[in-house]
Order: C-alpha cells, then structure tokens, then sequence
C-alpha cells in the first residue's frame, strides 16, 4: 500500500462520508453537558463537538458539527462511535496513546484494541501537516468534557 | 524597460524552448518528490529561485560582507556601492527613482510602515509637515474585499488607533469587484485607498486607474499591493499613479526576507518615521533625534544587504528575458488552466469571467475538500496550495472556506499544466466521490 492509500484508508473515507455523529443533538433537560468548537487556522477546519455525561463520569453521547477535510471529519465521526459508554479517564488514556501516535511519524504499530477504528488514523502521522486534522475532535471532545456542568 | 503602456498585441510569449532553458536555471525544479518530477504551481506562495540569485549572495558574503552606510573601511565601500547599486536596479525595474524605494522585509512590513507613520502622524509627529497624513473619526480608510490580510489588518488597526471608519468595495457572486460602487465609497471623507493589483486567489488584475482617478478627485492617498503583480507583468507606479506600493522578493525569483515600498519621494521625506534607531538619524541628544530623508529615514538598523543583492539579481534576471513576454506566457497558461479545469466534471473554477488574469486558477473538485485534494496531487510531485491564502472575507464572499489553487511562473511548461489538469481529473475517483 503506497502512502497515500494508507492515510485514506477505507474506513475513514468510509467515515468521512457517513459522519457518524453528526448533527448536533440538543441535550436533554438537566443532562451534563459540555461543548467546544476548534479551529484550525492554517485551512479553515472547524468543529463544534458536544458531549453527555452521565454521574458516574461515563460518556453517553458526542455530537458534532463541522467543516473540514477528510481526515478531521472522518476523526470526528470515528470518536462520536468510541465514545459512548468510555469513562473520562479512558477517553483522557486513548487520547493520550492516539497523541503518540499522531507524533510518530509512522513509526508506532497501534494497538487496535486500544484505539478501535482510530487505528486507521496511523498513516496519518506520516504526514506532519496532517496530524492536526486528526487531532481536532479529540482536542474538542477533552476540551468539552472538561468544561462540561448540567 | 517595459512599461504597463507596452504593446501586448505585439508581445511575443516566452517559446517553449525558451522556457526549458529558464527552467535549467533552477536547481530545485529538477528534484524528485514521492519518486516523480516536481511540478511546482505554487508560486504565487513564493517563488523558486534562479542559481543567479542565491550565488550573487554567495559572492557578497566571500567579497564584500561588511555594514553599509558607515565606516570608511574598502568593504564599507564596497558593500554600500552594492547595496545602492541593488536599489537603483530594483526601483527602475517598477518605474520609480531610487530615492523613492525603502528596502523592508516583506510586503507585510511595506504595509505596516505606512500604517504605522499615518497613525505617527496623527499622534502629531512630524509637526505641520505630517499634518496632510493625520487620520482621525470622521474619516475613512476603503479596502476591497478581495485583499490578501497583508493588505487589510494593517488598515483595520489603522482605524482602530485613530477612530477612522474602515470601508471596503464589495465583490459580486464571482468576486469581480463592484466599480460602480467607487464613486459613492470614495468621497470627502476618504483620506486612503488600499487596493490589489492582482488578486492573491483570483489571478485577477485590478483597474487600477479607476481607483486612482476616483482618489486624485477627493485627495485620498493611494497603496497599491503589487506582491502579486510585480513578479508577473510590467509594472511601473509612475505610468500606474499610485502613491505607495508595496512588493515581497521572494515571490519574484528573489530571497525570502527582503521585500520593497515604493512611495512618491515628497510624500516619503514628510511621513514621520515607523522603525527608530541607528543609521535613519542626523543629529540625536539625549531627548529627541532628527531624521534623514527617505528613504534612510525608513531603513532603521543593519540592512540586509545580501538579500537586497539577490534580489536586484533576481529583478535583472527578469528584466533581461522581459516581463512583457513573462506575462504572456503566463496569460497563456493561465488560460489553459482555466480553461482545461472548467471542462472537468464535478469541477467548479472560481473568477469572474471576461477579466485579465495572471496564470492564478482556484478551483473545487465538488465533494473532496481542499486539503485532501492537495495531498492527492501532492503524491503525484504537484505542489498548490490550499486553504484561504490569506483571503478569508473573499472566500467567504465566494461561498466556500478554502480552495485549492494553481499559480504559474516563467519556469512553468505547457506539460506541468497538463499534468495538474489530469491529475484533478482522477481526484473524484480516489476519493470515491
């Protein structure tokens, strides 16, 4: 596979095209909730991701809205599948081996059982301009989370 | 010395044997990328540069380093006679007298100077005869709304600084500006125009004599950003009437780092100064300085000397082949460009029709965003740029919040054309759109 095909694999021209995820859904009364929107100033990429809460810090939902390449939508649509269910803490750990993996400039094998479908995401790193595409709802789902109160 | 009055009927474009010699000249257009040919059609980002150039800074760092304007050491000399000699060159390459060409480092800074000495100005600095420069509410500054940033942000804090109102001409669906509208958004209050000579996006060259008169009329200082249209075609700002003008040297064969401000030699020796310090003074105690003419006057600091030499290499290397022919090769190719992506299915090229352009095509492949088809072409050895390029209220005014876009040279073949135009082609498939 040269190295074009293996930054637009299929499962993320899959994504980007499907944007799982995507509308924004409205919370819920009294729902813990948080949202962030990021840019990326060097194209224009922007996203607007909101995520649920339930009391036990476990995900329940990640919604989005966005503008952008191939590859930071297919992210975005990857993450709103991943998430539900996580607790924050995993979501801060796979966002913490996902990072990595973005940094190794192809060198990092993924483990797919950590990182699901964001395994796909590898070919990316080869490609430095790139990495912030791929990091854009990661960066926007932790900013929500952190931010987020009922 | 070509003129803008020149006689493009009659100019000849580069041939092809020509431009394959041109081509020869620049090293980096000879390297591999992803194991193909590099097409490069990118330069309205910048520009690759001729062997000439980078050699001519070579030799001044073997031969001649040494500071200018002072010291009576033989390098002193020898390095002030190039760094001069540079300037004559480059002011007569766009039409102006040397006196009236300060060096900076980008346009960026050509254009933040004047709006830097305008609000000097309008704080009282240079007393009565900065008076004509003062800026304040009541008055306005009109912009375009095709600018590149460069040529928009300056004038935006301009009048922020001095509670002038900023303004701007508005573009139509095809971002063709609206000229009607001229007549009413340049009046009494109009104190400056800043304006494109060549859309940065588009390609497109501005009438520039219909600004120029609607300002004469109402006493509004003119700034012309020819980042775009210097490196292309002839330009001389006495034929054009423009007051100021601002250009870069990268993106016209020359080094990054050195860029030039023309202004109309009365108008330079009245603005008060934007940088201070060394080598722009004549007599300085410890609580005021007086300053020399321009253009000293703005050229505070070492200068960069060497890049100035690059640079006027890069201006004499132009003007040898001759921009009148450089322009109509690049007419040419800009035209198979637009012409070649316009028949492309599921391809939309943007610009008004009917008006000149330079060899600069934006396009959208429908359905595959910018980024991922520059990263497409890029593994085919294609270099263009993506993104908003520095444009985003035109791009916003167009619909879109990115484009990939397509600028020529003179080194630039028929071929290289035809290779992006069939690689656009299979965009769409790749993606599977």
């Amino acid at each position: 596979m040269n190295e074009l095909d293996q930054l637009y694999q299929q499962v993320i021209l899959d994504h980007a095209r499907r944007r799982f995820g995507s509308p924004l859904v409205d919370p819920a009364d009294g729902e813990l909730h948080g949202e962030s929107h990021q840019h990326n100033p060097i194209c224009g990429d922007q996203i607007r991701v909101r995520v649920a809460l339930d009391g036990d810090a476990h995900f329940t939902a990640m919604s989005w809205e966005g503008d952008g390449c191939s590859i930071s939508m297919a992210s975005a649509s990857v993450l709103s599948e991943m998430l539900p269910e996580m607790t924050k803490d995993e979501f801060l750990d796979k966002l913490e081996v996902f990072r990595e993996m973005m940094r190794s400039r192809g060198t990092m094998v993924p483990d797919e059982d950590v990182l699901e479908d964001a395994a796909a995401f590898v070919g990316v790193s080869k490609f430095p301009a790139r990495v912030k595409c791929a990091m854009l709802a990661w960066v926007a789902a932790e900013a929500a989370m952190l931010g987020a109160n009922a | 010395m070509q003129t803008v009055t020149g006689h493009p009927e009659t100019t000849e474009a580069l041939s092809q044997a020509e431009v394959a010699r041109i081509k020869a000249d620049f090293e980096i257009l000879e390297h591999q990328v992803n194991g193909t040919e590099l097409i490069y059609l990118d330069s309205g980002a910048t520009s690759q540069k001729p062997r000439c150039v980078y050699e001519a800074e070579q030799h001044y760092y073997e031969n001649a380093n040494s500071a200018v304007h002072r010291g009576a050491h033989t390098l002193a000399v020898e390095a002030t006679d190039i760094f001069e000699q540079a300037r004559e060159t480059v002011a007569k390459f766009i039409g102006a007298r040397s006196n009236e060409l300060v060096w900076t480092s980008n346009a960026t800074e050509a254009l933040n100077l004047i709006s830097y000495s305008l609000s000097n100005a309008s704080l009282g600095r240079g007393g009565e005869s900065s008076a004509r420069f003062r800026i304040g509410a009541g008055d306005e500054i009109l912009v375009t709304e095709i600018e590149h940033h460069a040529n928009l942000i300056p004038w935006q804090e301009l009048a922020f600084r001095t509670g002038a109102t900023l303004r701007y001409v508005p573009v139509d669906e095809h971002g063709a500006l609206r000229y009607e509208l001229l007549d009413e958004l340049i009046n009494e209050k109009t104190k400056l125009v800043a304006f494109t000579h060549v859309s940065n996006v588009l390609g497109t060259i501005t009438d520039v004599a219909r600004f120029v008169t609607a300002a004469r009329k109402v006493g509004a200082l003119t700034v012309l950003d020819g980042c775009q249209s210097v490196p292309h075609m002839p330009v001389d700002v006495k034929a054009l009437d423009v007051d100021f003008m601002a250009f870069s040297g990268h993106k016209m064969l020359g080094p990054t780092g050195i860029g030039g401000l023309y202004g109309r030699a009365e108008l330079l020796d009245a603005m008060p100064p934007f940088l201070t310090g060394g080598s722009m003074i004549t007599v300085v105690d410890m609580e005021h300085a007086e300053f020399l003419p321009s253009p000293q006057r703005f050229e505070a600091g070492t200068q960069r000397i060497a890049q100035v030499h690059g640079l006027a290499t890069a201006a004499s290397y132009l003007d040898e082949i001759g921009m009148d022919r450089i322009a109509a090769w690049e007419e040419h190719l800009g035209a198979m460009l637009f012409e070649g992506l316009s028949k492309l299915e599921g391809v939309r090229v943007f610009g008004p029709s009917g008006i000149k352009r330079i060899g600069t095509v934006p396009f959208e492949v429908i359905g595959v965003h910018p980024h991922d088809v520059g990263q497409f072409l890029d593994s085919r050895g294609i270099a263009v740029r993506v993104g908003h390029h520095c444009a985003q209220p035109l791009h916003r005014a167009l619909g879109v919040s990115a484009t990939t876009r397509a600028s020529t040279y003179l080194y630039n073949t028929e071929q290289d054309v035809t290779a992006l135009i069939e690689a656009v082609a299979s965009v769409r498939e790749y993606f599977g759109v």
